[in-house]
C-alpha cells in the first residue's frame, strides 16, 4: 500500500524558492506548525504566501501570547516571503514592516472570497462570482496576479467575477488523520484546512493525532484522503 | 465616553429577536452581546469559523486552544454551536442567512455607503471578512460615536474608500436612532440630552426626522 508518511524535512524538500504556497490556520489557528519549522529549516526564499492572514509574532496575541512566532510568522521572521496574498495584514507587525522596507507586497483579498477562489481551484471552477466588493477598491484594483477584474450583472445585480487562486504547495493542520490522509479539523481550526486540500500541486498535512485506517468512523473524516499526497508526523497541539 | 458606548450597546441590544442569528464586529459591537435579555436566544457568528460564540475566556486554565473569535481572541461557545471552515461561513453570510452585522464605521453616507476598513497612507490592516458581511447581511446597522473629535462620520458622501455601496440600514450613535432610507437619513429617536439642532449640527448630510420621533430609551 502507498505509504505517504514522511518526515516534515523529506515533505518539503521540493519546495523551491519563488514558489507558491498555501497555509492552513486563521491567527495561527490551525496553522501546521512543524512544516513552517520545516520550511525555516529549507531555508527556502521568495516565496508566494496564500493564507488568511500572516500569523503571529512572538508575544501575539495580548492574551496568552506566545514565546515564538507561529504559522505564517515563522517564514515573515525569516524573510521567506516576498507577496502575501491574504484577507488581513494588520495583527502580525512584521508585515507592515516589511512592507515598509519594500522587501514584502501584498494583495488583500476579502475572507470569504479568499475561500471561494481556493475553492473554484480545488473543484475545478473557471471563477466565482460574489456581490463582496463591489463598488470598493476590490473592484478596480487589479487581483493578485495583475489581471482586471470583470464586473458581470445577474438579474439586475453586480457580481465581480473572482478567479481560481492555485499554489505549488498546500500545508493544512488536522486534529485528526488516518494513514491514508482522511482527515477532519477540530472547532475553530477549521478555517482554511478544508478548501486547500486540492487547490495545490502537492498537499502535505500535519496531524495532531494519527490513527490507523479504519480506527475511526470514517463518517467522522471533513476531507478525503484522495487529496493529500504527504503526512507528517510529530504536529502537537498548542500549547499556552 | 465608556457610559456613551454601553448606551449606544443597550440600545442596540433592543434590535435582537429571540431565534436570530447575527454577527457582532469587534470592540464596542461586541458589547451588545452583554445587553441582550436573557429570555433572548441570539446565536452569534464568528466568522472564523462557528455559529454560537460565548464569551472571551478570563482564566488560562479554561481555554480550548482550538476556540478563537475572528480578532484571535480565546473564546468559549455556547452548547448550541456549530464549527464551520470559512468557505461554509462566509456562505452563510453571501447567502443572507446571517440576519444583522453589528459594524463601527469612519464614515456612513446618507445613501447606506460605509467606510470602514482603510485610511489611505495610514497602516493597512485589510478588510478581514468586512466587506463579505456587509454585503452579504440583510442589516448591516453601525454603531458608533456620532463625531470623530467633532468632526461628522455620516456624510453626503464617504471620501474615503468603501467597504460596501448602499449597505447601511441603521445607526446607533450616542445621540440617537437613524435609519437610511431612499429619501435619506431619518432620525427615528432622539437622545434626551440632545435637540434636533444638536443632531443636525453633528452630521455632515441633511437628516429627517421621523413623524413619530420618540426619546431614545436608555433602558
Amino acid at each position: 500500500m502507498i505509504n505517504k508518511i514522511m518526515t516534515a524535512d523529506e515533505a518539503v524538500a521540493g519546495v523551491q524558492d519563488g514558489m507558491t504556497i498555501m497555509v492552513g490556520g486563521f491567527l495561527a489557528t490551525g496553522s501546521p506548525e512543524v512544516l513552517m519549522d520545516a520550511l525555516v529549516r529549507k531555508g527556502v526564499k521568495h516565496l508566494t504566501v496564500i493564507g488568511n492572514d500572516g500569523g503571529l509574532h512572538t508575544g501575539q496575541p495580548a492574551q496568552f501570547g506566545a514565546k515564538t512566532p507561529r504559522g505564517i510568522g515563522k517564514l515573515l521572521e525569516n524573510h521567506m516571503v516576498d507577496h502575501l496574498i491574504a484577507s488581513h495584514i494588520g495583527v502580525n507587525p512584521l508585515i507592515n514592516e516589511q512592507i515598509a522596507e519594500g522587501t514584502l507586497r501584498y494583495t488583500l483579498v476579502p475572507q470569504g472570497t479568499l475561500a471561494e477562489k481556493i475553492r473554484a481551484a480545488a473543484y475545478g471552477l473557471g471563477g466565482v462570482l460574489t456581490p463582496t466588493g463591489v463598488g470598493t477598491p476590490m473592484e478596480t484594483e487589479l487581483d493578485e496576479l495583475g489581471r482586471e477584474k470583470k464586473v458581470v450583472v445577474i438579474e439586475g445585480k453586480k457580481y465581480l467575477f473572482e478567479m481560481p487562486l492555485r499554489a505549488d504547495y498546500a500545508f493544512i493542520r488536522p486534529s485528526v488523520a488516518d494513514k491514508f490522509g482522511n482527515y477532519y479539523c477540530a472547532k475553530a481550526t477549521k478555517n482554511f484546512n478544508y478548501v486547500m486540500a486540492g487547490a495545490a500541486k502537492h498537499t502535505i498535512i500535519a496531524p495532531e493525532k494519527l490513527v490507523e485506517i479504519g480506527e475511526i468512523d470514517p463518517d467522522y473524516f471533513a476531507v478525503a484522503g484522495v487529496l493529500v499526497d504527504t503526512i507528517v508526523e510529530g504536529e502537537k497541539k498548542w500549547q499556552i | 465616553m465608556a457610559d456613551l458606548k454601553a448606551r449606544i450597546a443597550k440600545r442596540c441590544a433592543k434590535e435582537f429577536k429571540d431565534g436570530e442569528f447575527a454577527n457582532l464586529g469587534i470592540g464596542l459591537p461586541t458589547m451588545v452581546a452583554d445587553y441582550i435579555p436573557d429570555d433572548v436566544m441570539v446565536t452569534f457568528h464568528s466568522e472564523n469559523g462557528f455559529a454560537g460564540i460565548d464569551a472571551v475566556v478570563e482564566n488560562e486554565e479554561d481555554v480550548d486552544v482550538d476556540i478563537i473569535n475572528s480578532g484571535g481572541t480565546y473564546v468559549s461557545a455556547v452548547p448550541r454551536v456549530k464549527y464551520f471552515d470559512t468557505a461554509e461561513s462566509f456562505g452563510l453570510v453571501r447567502g443572507g442567512h446571517v440576519r444583522a452585522t453589528v459594524l463601527g464605521a469612519m464614515q456612513v453616507a446618507e445613501n447606506g455607503d460605509l467606510a470602514n476598513w482603510i485610511v489611505p497612507g495610514k497602516k493597512v490592516a485589510g478588510m478581514g471578512g468586512a466587506m463579505d458581511l456587509c454585503a452579504g447581511c440583510p442589516e448591516v446597522i453601525i454603531v458608533m460615536l456620532h463625531t470623530q473629535k467633532g468632526a461628522p462620520k455620516i456624510l453626503k458622501e464617504c471620501t474615503l474608500p468603501l467597504t460596501a455601496e448602499r449597505c447601511v440600514s441603521k445607526i446607533i450613535t450616542e445621540m440617537g436612532v437613524m435609519e437610511v432610507t431612499d429619501d435619506g437619513i431619518v432620525v427615528t429617536e432622539l437622545h434626551p440630552d440632545y435637540t434636533k439642532e444638536d443632531i443636525q449640527a453633528a452630521t455632515g448630510c441633511e437628516l429627517k426626522f421621523s413623524p413619530d420621533l420618540k426619546p431614545m430609551e436608555e433602558e
